[in-house]
């Protein structure tokens, strides 16, 4: 009996133990070495800097913890901890076009105005392109530093132009007339391609839409049925319609890109970052024979979007902003720019265009695409509208592009996503 | 001076209370354990539910009580194809699933030569993680160089989109599904077979009864059992299937949201849209539904029991 009444008080002690565990445990010691977790996602710019990462550890003294995901796990993941005010991340890498503002509504990214007024005249804030840091700027407030530049540019097959004698087409006219020359469903190979999902399509026709004179809306208003929209709707749709091969309707450029790479089509529109994909051997068979050119111009001319699709923020929970600041300005400063550009990466530093060191890790086709792209009055500072719930705008204003592709009613569906989207900007200026 | 251990008197008098209190205090730590885990996040999914919950959960949220489920039940172009979807995948890979689970259970009943490697071969799918099944399937149904088009063309059968085409799409993930999944209940009911004791066997052979006969009256009622946990089980997992539709068809199920299931559309509400209250009203509506279709199963089995 004896033995009984001590296990059911061991038993009575055991049901205490779980509300023990579920206490906060004890603030952590000011004295030991601090450490700054910083969330990236699987990104050619992350493999860049991870090498250079114990250089910051051994001049700062502040432990950098590295967590990686997929691009929409690591959105995934925001959504999830910050809904918590979780202090799990210090360093956030977001995307400005498609976070920036959701994040600013919902109080997730803290403004690091204070650190830029502060920053060493050497970190150079004014070198940062005037779109990328449009992108990062909310109701007058800076809240992050831009990192990755994206354009959309055109990139070319050499081998079937040659075979065919076509000329790199400068204007959307030309690219149609190459494209339907270059169509032969036969032998399986296909003048054009460009992304047609009804949510990823939507960045890479922004730059079509852009050329034909239109844009998604002018703030308030939505104006996805001007004459100028309507008609790069339907060149987009036919384009894809008829000279791409099956199945684009379901394509973002992870099922896309490999086509081009595999070299059955001819012209791939798509953006700029993507090269190095083309340039790996075990993935690309057009390793010597891909080329990339201006994005074509339009009846109003060439404007491709040039955004900043990355950008360093700091998490509004963390209790250690200024060892993230530390952590941004020497990530983003000019020495480690140059340093990350001469391997590879598209930067938002200005200078890192005009000059020869700069440009040292690109083509010479690339680089010329990029400055023609990036000139004033001719880029567009952004690839997919300007409002808080991207996502859902997207697919309003994707579904005329998928009924174009699949030969539907194009101009009802452009007339049904009018009406939507602006149902969707009233409430979102409403809110 | 703090005595380490607790004086002999409050130890006897906790020892008494708990001894008294004995069925509360033993299911004390798994109750707790439950209310953590189940209870609290459901209720806290109820109370979302009926709230305008949107952006960020920790921004105040007003209260609308059943607006969300009443904007949900009348949404004809997400929501109820979406349910139909659920339904339509779920019947018919539980169909086959059961059916050609059974085959190869009854095949592999019976010890042969080399019997233990092909059981290891059926069973590869299964342990296979479901992303890395989803990026396997899309790239051998890629339309333009996938591998299942190149076999198809060699027997002069045009390509087909298979993944790509919004009225194929379902159909495939349902063959992915069956393939994955098909191993699993083969399992569970080779585990039935081989508790079957011969006698009843012998005995109804001798009575001259075919194999056929013997498989309808005597070896599915015994293992009629086994085969409703089997059908549970898959069915729960069915209904919930999330993994391979968002690794080949990705957000919203594609273009056309032909994929679209009741998982999906609730992921698309919560984590793309971030309409929490939304999401949480599809996710209440859809547990309601899986209770309903066990609670069912649940009395099938508890009326062959009787």
């Amino acid at each position: 009996m004896k033995l009984k009444n001590t296990m059911t008080a061991v038993a009575a002690l055991a049901l205490l133990l779980p509300v023990a565990a579920c206490s906060p445990s004890a603030p952590k010691d000011g004295a030991e070495s601090q450490t700054l977790n910083v969330a990236l996602p699987t990104h050619a710019w992350t493999n860049a800097i991870k090498e250079s990462i114990p250089e910051f550890e051994k001049a700062s003294g502040i432990k950098v913890a590295l967590t990686t995901f997929g691009e929409d796990q690591l959105s995934d993941q925001y959504n999830v901890k910050l809904n918590t005010k979780s202090k799990d991340f210090d360093v956030m890498m977001f995307r400005p076009p498609q976070d920036g503002k959701l994040f600013v509504q919902n109080g997730w990214l803290a403004p690091v105005d204070d650190y830029l007024k502060k920053a060493d005249a050497g970190y150079k804030w004014d070198d940062f392109l005037p779109a990328t840091v449009d992108s990062v700027t909310v109701d007058g407030s800076v809240y992050g530093a831009p990192l990755i530049t994206e354009q959309e540019v055109l990139y070319y097959n050499k081998k079937l132009l040659a075979e065919a004698n076509v000329k790199v087409p400068t204007t959307m006219e030309e690219l149609e007339a190459a494209a339907a020359k270059l169509t032969d469903r036969d032998k399986g190979q296909f003048g054009f391609l460009s992304r047609g999902q009804l949510s990823a399509s939507v960045t890479q026709f922004s730059s079509f839409l852009y050329s034909f004179g239109a844009d998604f809306d002018n703030g308030k208003k939505a104006t996805l049925d001007t004459p100028e929209a309507k008609k790069a709707y339907e060149f987009y749709g036919r384009m894809l319609n008829q000279y791409a091969p099956p199945g684009t309707t379901e394509m973002n450029w992870i099922q896309a890109m490999p086509i081009f790479a595999q070299g059955k089509v001819a012209f791939y529109t798509d953006v700029s970052s993507l090269s190095p994909n083309l340039d790996d051997p075990s993935t690309s068979t057009v390793v010597n024979d891909w080329g990339v050119a201006p994005f074509p111009a339009g009846p109003a001319g060439s404007h491709p979007y040039n955004i900043s699709a990355w950008a360093l923020g700091i998490n509004a929970f963390s209790e250690s902003k200024d060892a993230a600041w530390k952590f941004m300005e020497w990530a983003t400063g000019p020495d480690m720019s140059l340093k990350l550009q001469q391997k590879g990466q598209s930067l938002a530093r200005a200078s890192l265009y005009s000059s020869a060191e700069g440009t040292k890790g690109f083509r010479d086709d690339m680089i010329a695409a990029i400055k023609t792209s990036t000139a004033p009055g001719v880029a567009v500072g952004h690839d997919r509208p300007l409002v808080v719930k991207v996502s859902e705008a997207r697919e309003i204003i994707g579904k005329p592009i998928v009924t174009g592709i699949d030969g539907g009613d194009v101009a009802g569906a452009i007339e049904e996503a009018q009406t939507k989207y602006q149902q969707f900007l009233d409430e979102e200026t409403k809110a | 001076m703090t005595p380490l251990h607790p004086p002999a008197a409050t130890t006897s008098r906790l020892s008494a209370f708990a001894n008294k209190h004995r069925k509360y205090v033993l299911a004390g730590p798994a109750t707790f354990f439950i209310a953590c885990m189940l209870i609290i996040p459901l209720g806290f999914t109820v109370y979302l539910s009926m709230t305008g919950a949107s952006g960020s959960v920790s921004r105040n949220a007003d209260f609308i009580g059943l607006a969300n489920y009443l904007e949900v039940l009348t949404s004809n172009d997400r929501f109820w194809p979406a349910v139909g979807r659920t339904f339509a995948f779920t019947a018919v890979v539980l169909a086959v699933e059961m059916l050609a689970g059974l085959g190869v259970a009854l095949l592999l009943w019976r010890t042969f030569r080399g019997d233990s490697i092909i059981r290891v071969i059926i069973l590869l799918p299964l342990v296979a993680t479901p992303v890395a099944v989803g990026m396997m399937w899309m790239l051998i149904f890629h339309p333009t160089i996938g591998a299942a088009n190149e076999i198809l063309s060699w027997i002069g059968v045009s390509a087909q989109g298979w993944l790509s085409d919004p009225r194929q799409a379902l159909p495939t993930l349902m063959f992915i599904d069956i393939w994955q999944w098909t191993p699993m209940v083969a399992l569970i009911l080779l585990a039935g077979l081989r508790s079957i004791s011969d006698e009843p066997l012998e005995a109804a052979a001798v009575d001259g009864a075919n194999s056929f006969q013997r498989l309808i009256h005597v070896i599915l009622p015994t293992l009629a059992p086994t085969l409703i946990t089997a059908l549970l089980l898959r069915a729960i997992d069915a209904l919930k299937t999330f993994d391979i539709i968002y690794a080949t068809k990705g957000k919203g199920g594609g273009s056309y949201h032909e994929a679209e299931t009741l998982n999906i559309l609730a992921y698309s509400y919560s984590f793309d849209y971030q309409y929490y209250g939304k999401a949480s009203a599809v996710l209440v509506l859809f547990l309601i539904i899986i209770l309903a279709i066990c609670a069912v199963l649940i009395i099938m089995r508890k009326g062959r029991k009787a």
